[in-house]
């Protein structure tokens, strides 16, 4: 086969220009270009959120001293907790825990503030609705850290000298890119490479099947054209379908969130195509794998459920198990969260994000290959 | 025509099966330069399946040949290049327009000189004033239409046609079939699938399959010639009765009423003739000996075929 034969750019673009022709009547695809962005940031950002605040508490208060009251006011000012009930004993803070009326019940005991000043290190009571340990986990670290802070505010003076011990609950949350610990600068770049994963593989992935179903597919195959020239040209019109995304979600996730952005534009474009790259070369693949449609989509829920779990989007990456990291490592999407967060929040550039760029060219061409190995030429 | 020109199409022994459906049995074609070759058989036979072995969208599981003298099994790109194939079902694109679709195709064989190509192929269509109308949006018939000029748009030297007319208006069917005749006074081959007889009697020469064999094959005459058939053909009324009687008798393989005849067709000329005769006689109409036509043939073919499949299934 000369060159000529294997590719020409004229056929490539006839089927680029097909592509776009087609993709500029299909309503539904557009529309969904633009709401599945904004709907998920909206849902992950607002909804979804994994530092929750304001949680409802009860305080027992046995010892009403100058010292207790600012203990309870540190914590409301922590925000965590809503101090919404005064209770009379411990069994109706027993009770309201049970029931799921309050999540957390403070109880100061009768000689707090005297023992206190003795220096014998008294202890409070903190008990917490810890059934849903990531709503609470915050909220607890944060209780923790009051007795340090409040002692520091209120022990002046002659009673100095209590302050200066290490107390033993130093729990200091240490977030360096994200002081503040708001979960949306964390979020959102993270749900970049979630949401072009799913909209980018998922059309991709109906391409060519859909030109199967609809008996399309004969007549393609009857011109001379090569797979190259039809997968490369069918994934053109989504390179600028995700750049499209990206842009949306760059533009709200600032509009909406306030992320912050300390890298370079380039460097995060360029990142981005690389990250589309690999998800078209996915779908195609998919797509000359499927039979049908409806396969095409089984597929795409396949690829989509790993990413989501094991890509360190859900759940941090450290806290998984080994096997589950070497999965991890594999998924693109995996390294355009560290490449985002990396980007965006930490300003690093190509020196610092190399690491994460190789993996996913080697991706697209491993995948690449595959696609092309398994598109079908004849109707067989 | 030259007779030492070498064929278009020459296959032997090709295959295919689906599963274990043998669809298509040892087929072998031969089609000259210029050369109108209809290809005739019942429903699920093995047309389309032997038109997408030839064209490279099969591959065939046996056998071997050449298209245009490239190798169908290893030069399907060649092939690709330099014939038009019209697939049975309507495959161009329903969401892009008239003038779109052909502007594709003609991208895609890379003509040159393409606009006007499109704008030639619009004129000739009559479609010019509605290019920009949606292939989708026109009817079954228009869209037939559609898909055949853009299957010739690129000036192939081998139009492998299917069922190219269904459901076009015989005007256009008409207009069609000249345009054919042009082209093969040009030297351009076409394989045409069809269900019409009287498209099949424009042909140079025709093909009968059933059940993925084929049957006979040669110009109409020679095939109306090998089945060794006499008719004969009985005017008057209430001919679906006379019919009915002369099912059964002896040399009457089939009857066909045709309007106001009774066409009854047989082997057994002398005992045909008896019968016809004297169911005529009884009728009080007359019957004369008539040529056989290209549909008694293929009637008592299909028949035949239908039977010998029901033997070999027992
Ligand atoms: N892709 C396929 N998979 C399985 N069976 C098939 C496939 N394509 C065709 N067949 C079977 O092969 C047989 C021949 O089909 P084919 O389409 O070649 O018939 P045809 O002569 O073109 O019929 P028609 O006149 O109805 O178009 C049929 O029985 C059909 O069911
Ligand atoms: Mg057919």
């Amino acid at each position: 086969m000369s060159g000529r034969d294997f590719f020409s750019v004229e056929r490539w673009w006839s089927v680029v220009r097909k592509e776009f022709l087609q993709l500029r009547r299909d309503r539904i695809t557009f529309a969904m270009i633009v709401a599945i962005p904004l709907m998920q940031l909206t849902l992950f950002g607002y909804a979804i959120n994994s530092d929750p605040k304001h949680l409802l508490t009860g305080v027992l208060v046995e010892d009403h001293t100058e010292f207790t009251r600012s203990f309870v006011a540190g914590m409301k000012a922590s925000s965590y907790f809503d101090i919404v009930e005064e209770l009379p004993n411990e069994e109706a803070g027993r009770a309201a825990l049970a029931r799921g009326r309050l999540q957390f019940v403070v109880t100061i005991p009768p000689d707090f503030s005297r023992r206190l000043l003795r220096g014998e290190r008294p202890a409070l009571l903190l008990e917490a609705d810890a059934t849903d340990p990531s709503a609470t986990g915050n909220a607890i670290e944060a209780a923790l850290e009051l007795p340090q802070s409040v002692a520091a505010k209120d022990l002046v003076g002659p009673l100095a000298a209590l302050a200066g011990g290490s107390p033993p609950f130093e729990v200091r949350l240490h977030s360096l890119y994200n002081p503040e610990g708001i979960t949306a600068y964390f979020i959102v770049p993270g749900l970049m490479g979630v949401i072009l994963s799913m909209t980018l593989v998922l059309m991709t992935g109906l391409a060519i099947t859909r030109e199967r179903e609809r008996g399309t597919m004969e007549n393609l195959l009857a011109m001379p054209l090569t797979p190259l020239e039809v997968m490369s040209g069918k994934m053109i019109p989504y390179i600028f379908i995700g750049l499209i995304q990206v842009s949306i979600i760059l533009v709200a996730a600032s509009a909406m969130f306030h992320v912050p952005f300390e890298g370079s534009l380039l460097t995060f474009y360029c990142a981005a195509l690389f990250f589309i790259a690999g998800n078209l070369a996915v779908g195609i693949s998919l797509s000359s794998l499927a039979q049908n449609q409806l396969q095409a989509m089984q597929l795409t829920m396949f690829y989509f459920l790993p990413n989501i779990l094991l890509s360190g989007f859900m759940f941090p990456f450290q806290g998984m198990p080994a096997w589950a990291r070497v999965i991890g490592e594999v998924l693109p999407l995996t390294h355009f969260h560290r490449l985002m967060r990396g980007i965006m929040l930490k300003g690093n550039g190509w020196s610092d994000l190399w690491t994460d760029v190789w993996p996913i060219g080697l991706f697209i061409v491993v995948v690449m290959f595959v696609a092309l190995r398994f598109y079908r030429r004849t109707l067989d | 025509m030259s007779a030492a020109a070498a064929p278009v199409i020459e296959v032997h022994g090709l295959n295919k099966s689906f599963g274990d459906k043998h669809v298509v049995i040892d087929l072998a074609l031969q089609v000259q330069p210029g050369e109108i070759f209809g290809f005739l058989g019942p429903n699920g036979s093995g047309k389309t399946t032997s038109i997408r072995m030839l064209c490279g969208l099969l591959t065939p599981d046996s056998g071997s040949g050449t298209c245009l003298g490239y190798d169908i099994l290893k030069q399907s790109g060649e092939i690709k290049r330099n014939v038009g194939y019209m697939t049975q079902r309507f495959s161009f694109w329903d969401d892009l327009s008239i003038r779109e679709n052909l502007d594709f195709v003609a991208r895609v064989y890379q003509m040159p000189r393409r606009q006007e190509a499109v704008e030639r192929a619009l004129e000739h269509l009559g479609l010019a004033g509605r290019a920009e109308q949606l292939a989708g949006q026109l009817s079954g018939g228009w869209k037939q239409r559609l898909a055949l000029s853009a299957c010739m748009l690129h000036q192939p030297r081998l139009l492998l046609l299917d069922e190219p007319t269904a459901g076009v208006d015989p005007t256009a069917r008409r207009d069609f079939w000249e345009e054919l005749h042009r082209l093969a006074a040009l030297g351009i081959s076409v394989l045409v699938s069809t269900h019409y007889m009287d498209e099949a009697e424009r042909c140079h020469k025709l093909a009968f399959i059933a059940y993925g064999r084929l049957l006979v094959q040669g110009t109409a005459a020679e095939v109306v010639e090998s089945q060794h058939l006499s008719t004969w053909s009985i005017h008057g009324e209430r001919l679906a009765e006379l019919s009915e009687q002369l099912h059964g008798q002896p040399g009457v393989d089939q009857t066909v009423v045709f309007g106001g005849a009774l066409h009854v067709t047989g082997r057994d000329a002398a005992a045909l003739q008896e019968s016809v005769q004297r169911a005529a006689r009884a009728a009080g109409l007359a019957a004369q000996p008539i040529d056989t036509g290209i549909e008694d043939v293929f009637i008592h073919l299909m028949n035949e075929s239908g039977a010998a499949q029901r033997l070999r299934a027992e």
